[in-house]
């Protein structure tokens, strides 16, 4: 393999990354605060729709991406009203979002199957990407790729250097305390839950408006499970999810140009590969009983609410 | 002004069987609502949806076939859900299970022998040990959380039983179509009425959770497991074996999936195809929490489940409503159940003016 | 009181009689035609088409027929159900759209003896079961004409979805094609696993791509390779539909299916008593297999050499696998002057010299 191919395939696989870092990004600021919400698929799928609906009508992508990220929350605001306020379980309810999800995103999508949209333009920096090969691999993507390293940005920022993160962080390690130092865990909670859905919605957005610019029913084919594997994968860190996500596409992108160059190798078993990466990686951190403590929400998945201590 | 949330000092048993029919009196005012703005008679699509498809003995057939894998894994589930003990892995263990089993059918194809069968079922019954106990060991070993690792290897189960199907196990005169030979009969359950597809596995899938039943609410194990759930220190203290309870939580989930997998095939589809289920396995996870964790509900649960796959369908056929209403109506029923129960353990209070400390 | 209510009784249950009579025999008059789709039907792809098909067929007999589809029917046990449905709710005649309807559909067809059934793509055939596919090679072949004689990198992609014969044939078919104006070409194929994914469909287009590829075609459902194409400024040859909407300049043409000939005489066999269960394979000649309008940046002189080969298809005096035909390491297959068998077309599990890479095992 030369090396154009090589970079050919960073920059597909940051193309192909994109949507998962918005989506487990997302999801990594709710497991944070201690709610697991399995329903990524269905939130990504109504986000997905939602943005090509306003996409179609208005031609914005301001206002894609706007509709796309409030569906996407009022998705996540049903799993908030079953889980933190009827105190439902989490797993069931993710998985009962995911299939009401499917099924809303195909039914709003009904009449916009026949519609193709422009896509959206690559926004190369000036100057920058000039740069030969440099240029091209990290200065010439669309607004949306930036967005997701902005998105980056700002959540490890916030979890790890505002006083609010810390005691998002507090929430899902320790949700008793935390109320005992009077802070309102189901609050946080909800913000947390909600902003992880508009990000969901919003990678969703990204599929349907940028990636691939059609509405097909179920075009988010998955990629909202891998995104919840993506966020143990990464150990709960921010920038590990970056790492992950690129990871994940590079390696799908890889497995299509090895294919491409006529080399047999049996597609499912390498497909396989991220799922086992994943297990791996949680063993050793779940091993190592400091590591996890660091990283990972202790109450992630437990029902909490101050009237049931 | 406000609605105060107060636990109830003891769960309601009142709200305990009127839970479910709130969920019902929203679903339908929800179902009117929906079928109105797809402009057509409501009455009409309630028949469509919840009458037609079991208004004879063949439709109960279809519910019970599609009921049975359900109620199965969704018992052998529950067993761990009671101790919090969360296997969602139920999918690729019952893909694990059909593998399994399947690959008894394949090498004794043309066999008639009267053993294939309780060989299937035995075999897919070890396939989803196996895979379950991979959680298990890593839980009580390395302590990994078994959502995640039961999770993630649901894909793996799903991605390897699509490469046999492609490759290994595939029908050597099938033309390279990715699919196994058709069994022989000896591999085929029974079918145990005429005119309909209502097989022995169906009867097994309730004996199942009968056996569920007796385990969970009679023996000490079961009890054991109920206050792990409650308080894992308490039981701790109580001298149980948590460890001891993680696996028997864990198996008892694979054990039924693979069960249920080897049914299948055995059963409605009678070859090894490169998907088993339609998702069996995660549905089987709602219908153990809409049935509260407990045998007779999920009984229950996985018929109305059950239901609603078969309305979807004669929905299209009578009505010409899209498919996708489907899903709506399932999550939007699930929604309900999942938000009724609520009204178990707690219950509303109005008024709030002298707010105690809470 | 009580003798009363059974009289109203007896009169209504007389009245429904004679209103199921009434309703019973002016329905006898149409035949009632089902449908069932592995996917919902969208706006382009493999169903879609059938579902051209079924349009067509309602209004070519009009007042004789009345359709109806069922969309999302998973493979296996669920198709079943499905099938027995339609069958049991006077649906006299079920098309079933899906390689994996094979055997539910036998399985019912047992049940019901007096309904007909076709399946498409099979190869079981029984008494009351047709089964019927297009020969969807001739127009790879013929599209195989027009990449050969654009690309300018003598690389053409090929986005497959799973390792059967039907595609396979459609890979061999598409390389004699561009090999025969341009012995020079190279086809790289790519498996994505999976008929309908769009992101891994533009992914694997990608790859192509930059690895040269400069015009791509698919054996997939969704319209992801036609829009990648556009994107990059490379070609692209549709499957299934005409794609041109999502791809003005990329897409060459396109090969598509066409049923609604073939769904509106077998329904009208039915309606005068003289259907058989055929294995039907039909294409070019049959108008089952038709190219889109060409787009015009192809050269005049291409044009009408996809002209001549057409006419020389339909009229049979030219065969798309016909010998001299080599294998991948070059040994010879086919004499010359022979041409292969549908027998050797169905079980097609090799590559023709030309196409790049392996089959997956």
């Amino acid at each position: 393999m030369d090396f154009a191919i090589f970079i050919k395939i960073l920059i597909a696989a940051v193309a192909a990354g994109t949507p998962f870092v918005y989506a487990a990004l997302g999801e990594l600021v709710t497991e944070k605060s201690g709610v697991l919400n399995l329903g990524v698929e269905g939130m990504m799928l109504v986000g997905a729709i939602t943005g090509f609906i306003a996409m179609a009508k208005t031609g914005s992508l301001l206002l894609a991406v706007g509709c796309g990220m409030t569906a996407g929350m009022l998705m996540a605001a049903i799993f908030g009203v079953l889980t933190l306020t009827l105190m439902a379980n989490q797993v069931a309810s993710g998985l009962a979002l995911t299939i009401f999800g499917i099924g809303l995103s195909a039914f709003l999508g009904l009449k916009y199957t026949s519609i193709a949209l422009p896509g959206i333009p690559e926004l190369p920096i000036p100057l920058l990407s000039d740069i030969p090969v440099l240029g091209k691999l990290f200065f010439s993507y669309d607004i949306l790729v930036y967005g997701s390293l902005a998105l980056l940005a700002i959540v490890s920022w916030f979890l790890y250097k505002t006083r609010a993160g810390l005691i998002l962080r507090g929430v899902g390690e320790a949700p008793k305390s935390a109320h005992a130092l009077g802070y309102n865990v189901v609050r946080i909670r909800y913000i947390a839950v909600l902003f992880g859905g508009a990000m969901a919605g919003l990678g969703g957005v990204y599929l349907s408006v940028a990636y691939t610019p059609v509405w097909v029913e179920g075009m988010v084919a998955g990629r909202g499970w891998v995104s919840l594997a993506l966020v143990v994968f990464a150990t709960w860190r921010p920038l590990r999810v970056l790492f992950g996500a690129y990871l994940f596409g590079a390696i799908t992108i890889a497995q299509f140009h090895i294919q491409g160059l006529g080399i047999d190798i049996p597609s499912q078993l390498l497909s396989m590969l991220p799922y086992l990466a994943t297990i791996l990686v949680l063993v050793v951190i779940s091993r190592d009983l400091t590591a996890i403590r660091l990283n990972s929400p202790a109450s992630l998945g437990i029902t909490y609410h101050p009237e049931n201590q | 002004m406000f609605v105060r949330i107060e636990p109830r000092p003891e769960p309601s048993r009142v709200m305990k069987y009127c839970s479910p029919l709130i969920a019902a009196v929203l679903m339908l005012i929800s179902g009117l609502i929906i079928f109105t703005l797809l402009g057509k008679d409501p009455v009409q699509a309630f028949h469509a949806f919840f009458i037609e498809p079991i208004h004879d003995l063949y439709g109960i057939g279809e519910l019970f076939i599609k009921a049975a894998p359900l109620m199965l894994i969704g018992t052998g589930l529950a067993i761990g859900f009671r101790a919090n003990i969360w296997n969602i892995g139920a999918e690729g263990q019952m893909a694990l299970g059909a593998i399994f089993g399947g690959y008894i059918a394949i090498i004794f194809h043309g066999s008639s022998s009267h053993f294939i069968l309780p060989l299937m079922i035995l075999c897919g019954a070890i396939g989803g040990i196996l895979w379950a106990a991979i959680p298990a060991l890593l839980k009580t070993v390395f302590n990994a959380n078994e959502i995640l690792v039961s999770l993630m290897l649901n894909y793996v189960a799903l991605l390897l039983l699509e490469f046999l199907v492609h490759g290994p196990l595939r029908d050597p005169n099938g033309y390279g179509f990715p699919q196994s030979v058709l069994f022989s009969d000896s591999a085929m359950l029974p079918i145990l009425i005429e005119g309909t597809r209502l097989h022995l596995g169906v009867l097994i899938s309730i004996i199942g959770v009968g056996i569920g039943w007796v385990f969970l609410e009679k023996g000490f194990t079961g009890y054991q497991l109920q206050v792990a759930g409650l308080a894992q220190k308490a039981a701790t203290y109580a001298g149980f074996k948590y460890k001891k309870l993680i696996w028997i939580g864990m198996l008892s989930g694979g054990i039924t999936a693979g069960i249920a997998g080897a049914l299948e095939i055995a059963g409605p589809i009678g070859q090894l195809l490169p998907s088993v289920s339609p998702g069996y396995g995660y549905a089987a996870i709602i219908v153990a929490f809409v049935g509260r964790l407990h045998p007779g509900g999920i009984f229950l649960s996985s018929l109305l489940m059950a239901l609603l796959y078969l309305g979807g369908e004669s929905g299209q056929m009578n009505l010409d409503l899209p498919s996708a209403v489907t899903g709506i109506f399932q999550g939007l029923l699930l929604f309900y159940l999942l938000a009724a129960d609520f009204l178990i353990h707690y219950r509303l209070r109005l008024n709030s003016r002298q707010r105690e400390n809470g | 009181m009580m003798l009363a209510k059974k009289h109203i009784f007896s009169v209504c249950i007389l009245a429904a009689c004679v209103l199921g009579l009434v309703l019973s025999a002016s329905a006898a008059e149409k035949l009632k035609v089902g449908f069932v789709y592995i996917s919902p039907i969208g706006d382009a792809g493999w169903t879609y088409q059938h579902n051209q098909g079924r349009l067509a067929l309602e209004k070519n007999l009009g007042d004789k027929v009345e359709t109806k589809y069922i969309e999302k029917v998973p493979e296996g046990p669920e198709a079943e159900r499905v099938i027995r449905n339609l069958a049991k709710s006077g649906y006299d005649l079920i098309f079933t759209t899906s390689f994996g309807y094979m055997n539910p559909t036998l399985k019912v067809a047992k049940m019901f003896p007096k309904k007909y059934f076709e399946h498409c793509t099979g190869y079981k055939t029984a008494k009351n079961v047709g089964t019927y596919m297009c020969r969807y090679y001739q127009g790879r072949y013929l599209a195989g004409i027009i990449a050969g004689k654009m690309t300018k990198s003598n690389t053409l992609g090929y986005v497959a979805a799973f390792p059967i014969p039907e595609v396979i044939r459609g890979i061999n078919a598409y390389t004699l094609g561009a090999r025969s104006v341009n012995p020079a070409i190279k086809v790289k194929v790519i498996w994505v696993n999976s008929w309908f994914d769009p992101g891994k469909e533009r992914e694997a287009s990608e790859a192509l791509i930059a690895q040269g590829a400069d015009v791509i075609t698919h054996h997939t459902d969704s319209t992801a390779p036609v829009l990648t194409a556009e994107e990059k400024g490379v070609y692209a040859i549709a499957y299934h539909s005409d794609m041109s909407k999502y791809g003005p300049k990329a897409q060459l043409t396109a090969v598509t299916h066409n049923y609604g000939k073939f769904y509106t005489k077998v329904a009208q066999s039915v309606l005068d008593h003289t259907w058989k269960p055929e294995a039907v394979w039909s294409g070019i000649k049959e108008g089952s297999i038709k190219l889109a309008p060409i787009n015009p940046v192809v050269p005049k002189d291409v044009v009408a050499l996809v002209e001549k080969t057409t006419k020389g298809i339909a009229d049979g005096t030219f065969k798309p696998f016909h010998g001299p035909i080599k294998n991948q390491s070059g040994k010879l297959i086919v004499a010359a002057g022979k041409s292969l068998t549908d027998k050797d077309l169905l079980g097609m599990n090799y590559y023709v010299e030309g196409v790049q890479g392996s089959i997956p095992k």
